[in-house]
């Protein structure tokens, strides 16, 4: 057997967040009219202005095209056959604390290393945890409004401080931004809410952990983090979903503000089910994620990305303020059937702006893996400086990488650097390892590994060493 | 030690090893000559196992061990160490985080506990010392950007750590500067030892002035065509390989 088939076998799919939940649940039938996207709203009792909000941005997508331009092929979703909305039953009264949410839930969070009492949590982090439509808890919500802090559901959010998220909501990424930002903005359920006020530095770690369960049915979350003047906040996501046959459908939005002077780090551990070895099932990851930074601020994006069947997301800075800088730091795992367009857009409209682009893509088994990044240099951008690194590393012979850069300057003064390398993992590599003792399975993790450091160091120190070990599951196979 | 007895190999349908026989008893070094393409490196490919190597008749068993049914790694577990004629780079990957996951490999196949990061990288210092090596080179990617000769010191230097029973050394003194040569012989001596046996390929009769011998032998087409002890490299120094062609006597 030549090491390559090797490699092939021992890389299948070991999914191990592929479980279900057995619970009742309260789901829509399937289907999008305006009625849908009114009950939405009137399940999570919206305000009129929100149901217009979403009415609005539910003709615009009437009206819109699903974009093709992405280096992805997949049958396109009937939009008319998935759920809008799904809900535990147990959540229809609102559980008051914890002890009230039921113990199903619970454990299902527990299973995926998310425990919700605090006292078990991870110290330092919160939690926030969406399943299906619904927040199902927020941790460590006393702790952080001493300092401030707003963490909650945006749902939550929407009635405690509507002056705040109709201030913000839309602001970053419009209604009609693209056809998926508009379905979202119709249906969206729920995410998470965040402001932190001028000057604070927040106390703990922020996360949410999305969690889909229901069968045909999409998540739709909306996040929202507004960082004021002076403040920082780290945030990081998790996803995860049971291992079904059928795509599933996630379109999320994400909006980012980073006023005067202030800092987000928004990290993601995306591991949302990638379909089977034959490449069926496995959720559709369609995502609009983007930061507006104000002067001086800074927004660093940094993402793993080694789930789901196909994935199609741009996480951007809109470089507003002068001095501004955003950052991108992305690793892209694809495996056997999977396919990912990813990358980012600087958009660089003030002076001394500066951005730093480093993506690493690892595609494997018969995968499609593509770099996808803009940088625009506005006729404003006086001295902005920007540096894309961009290396792909293919396992085997049967996957793709491919790289899409587009530079726009439109202002002489502006740098824009852009390198790119492309490697394989070699049979002689391999054949080092192995004979120094070292297996198949860890020499490729190690490799890969090594070829992921200069992201894997941007990671909260505890989801850096999570972030490895996802890798290597996603790589490994059932030989042990 | 190791037995190899009426060894045929193919690499790409091509028959390469054509009836080998060696027999290596613990503590002695052979050296082995011969033509370019005999099949030198072809032997200490086969000999770990590498894939695309196929043994089509004959065995090979070490320590009592049949090894031509293992993996690589679980020969490398038992002691054999290949010292490459061109040791390839792994980028990203420090030499240090390989060399422990290597040795660690190693010690849980002998059932020993691991040794914790700060023995490690006091031991793997130590062995930089010994070839020469400055200690820069345990952050560096595994042979990234390194020159030939320290490629090969570097080669060296996990075998002092790893303390294998069967040292194959291919090549390992080829681009060497006088001293580093000096280096790589004193290192290699330090490490015989009555329970340990070499196989050294050169093609230079100088090395063996540096590591002294046990046997010499001579590889051309595929076969072991004449063995003697260390005067016979003084020999083929003089006469070159031409009067041994086709000659079929003299295997160990
Ligand atoms: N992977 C391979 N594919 C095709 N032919 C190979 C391969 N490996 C070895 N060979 C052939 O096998 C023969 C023996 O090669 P080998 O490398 O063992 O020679 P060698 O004795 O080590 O020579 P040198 O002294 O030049 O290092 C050569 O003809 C070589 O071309
Ligand atoms: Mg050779």
């Amino acid at each position: 057997m030549s090491s390559n088939a090797e490699i092939e076998r021992r890389i299948g799919n070991d999914y191990q967040a592929g479980f279900v939940t057995n619970i009742e649940s309260d789901t829509l039938a399937p289907g999008l009219d305006e009625d849908v996207v009114r009950f939405i709203s009137a399940k999570k009792g919206e305000p009129e202005w929100l149901t217009e909000w979403r009415l609005k941005a539910f003709r615009a997508w009437q009206e819109m095209v699903e974009p093709d331009w992405a280096h992805v092929t997949y049958p396109k979703p009937d939009f008319q056959a998935l759920s809008y909305y799904s809900a535990p039953k147990s959540m229809a009264d609102k559980p008051k604390s914890l002890d009230e949410v039921d113990p199903e839930l619970l454990a299902t969070y527990e299973k995926l290393g998310i425990p919700l009492h605090e006292q078990m949590a991870l110290a330092g982090v919160a939690v926030d945890a969406v399943f299906d439509s619904v927040s199902v808890a927020t941790t460590f919500r006393e702790k952080l409004a001493e300092a401030g802090v707003i963490f909650m559901p945006i749902s939550e959010a929407v009635h405690e401080h509507p002056e705040l998220v109709k201030k913000y909501l839309g602001s970053v990424v419009p209604q009609r931004d693209n056809f998926y930002a508009a379905l979202n903005s119709a249906v969206f359920s729920d995410g998470s809410f965040v402001y932190i006020p001028k000057g604070v530095r927040c106390p703990m770690e922020l996360s949410t952990y999305f969690r889909i369960n229901e069968a045909k049915t999409g998540q739709f979350e909306r996040t929202l983090i507004v960082a004021d003047e002076g403040s920082h906040v780290s945030y990081l996501e998790g996803c995860t979903a049971p291992m079904r046959d059928e795509n599933q459908l996630h379109a999320a939005v994400v909006e980012l503000v980073a006023m005067d002077n202030a800092e987000i780090k928004y990290s993601t551990v995306q591991n949302w089910y990638p379909g089977d070895k034959e490449g069926k099932g496995g959720i559709y990851n369609f995502v609009t994620k983007r930061a507006v930074a104000h002067t001086n601020a800074k927004v660093s994006w940094t993402q793993v990305e080694t789930g789901s069947a196909v994935t199609w997301k741009y996480p951007s800075c809109i470089l507003k303020g002068d001095n501004s800088v955003g950052e991108f730091y992305s690793v892209a795992l694809t495996n056997n059937f999977q396919q990912a367009d990813t990358g980012t857009k600087m958009v660089h409209l003030g002076k001394n702006t500066r951005s730093t682009i480093i993506s690493k893509g690892i595609s494997a088994g018969k995968s499609q893996n593509a770099y996808r990044g803009l940088v625009r240099m506005n006729p404003n951008a006086e001295g902005a400086r920007n540096y894309t690194q961009c290396d792909s590393l293919l396992i085997g012979d049967q996957c793709g990488a491919h790289t899409f850069p587009y530079i726009e300057s439109k202002h002489p003064s502006a740098v824009v650097e852009h390198e790119a390398t492309t490697s394989t993992v070699s049979d002689d590599q391999l054949f080092l390892c192995r004979q120094r003792g070292i297996d198949t399975e860890k020499a490729v993790s190690m490799i890969v590994n090594g070829f992921c450091k200069e992201v894997f160091k941007e990671l909260p120190m505890e989801f850096a060493v999570e972030a490895g070990k996802l890798l290597e599951v996603s790589l490994e196979g059932s030989v042990g | 030690m190791i037995s190899i007895k009426n060894l045929h190999a193919n690499v790409e349908d091509k028959q390469i090893l054509k009836g080998l026989n060696l027999e290596i008893g613990p503590g002695e070094v052979h050296a082995i000559m011969g033509p370019n393409g005999a099949g030198k490196s072809t032997l200490g490919n086969v000999l770990s196992g590498r894939d695309g190597y196929e043994v089509t008749e004959g065995s090979v068993v070490l320590n009592g061990k049949d090894i031509l049914e293992m993996e690589p790694e679980e020969r490398a577990r038992e002691g054999l160490f290949l010292a490459f004629q061109y040791p390839v780079e792994i980028p990203g990957v420090s030499n240090l985080e390989f060399l422990k996951a290597s040795v660690d490999a190693v010690r849980a196949h002998q059932g020993k506990d691991a040794l914790d990061s700060v023995q490690f990288l006091k031991l793997a210092r130590e062995k930089c010392k010994a070839v020469n090596l400055d200690a820069s080179f345990l952050k560096r990617g595994v042979n990234e950007g390194f020159s030939g000769g320290e490629k090969k010191r570097n080669e060296l230097m996990q075998m002092m750590l790893l303390e294998p029973e069967l040292c194959i050394l291919d090549e390992t003194d080829s681009g060497l500067d006088i001293d580093a040569l000096q280096v790589v012989a004193e290192g290699v001596n330090a490490m015989r030892d009555p329970k340990r046996s070499f196989i050294v390929v050169t093609h230079y009769q100088r090395l063996l002035d540096y590591i002294v011998p046990d046997y010499v032998h001579v590889l051309a087409n595929g076969r072991i065509v004449k063995s003697g002890g260390k005067e016979l490299a003084l020999e083929l120094e003089e006469k070159g390989y031409g009067w041994l062609e086709n000659s079929d006597n003299g295997a160990a």
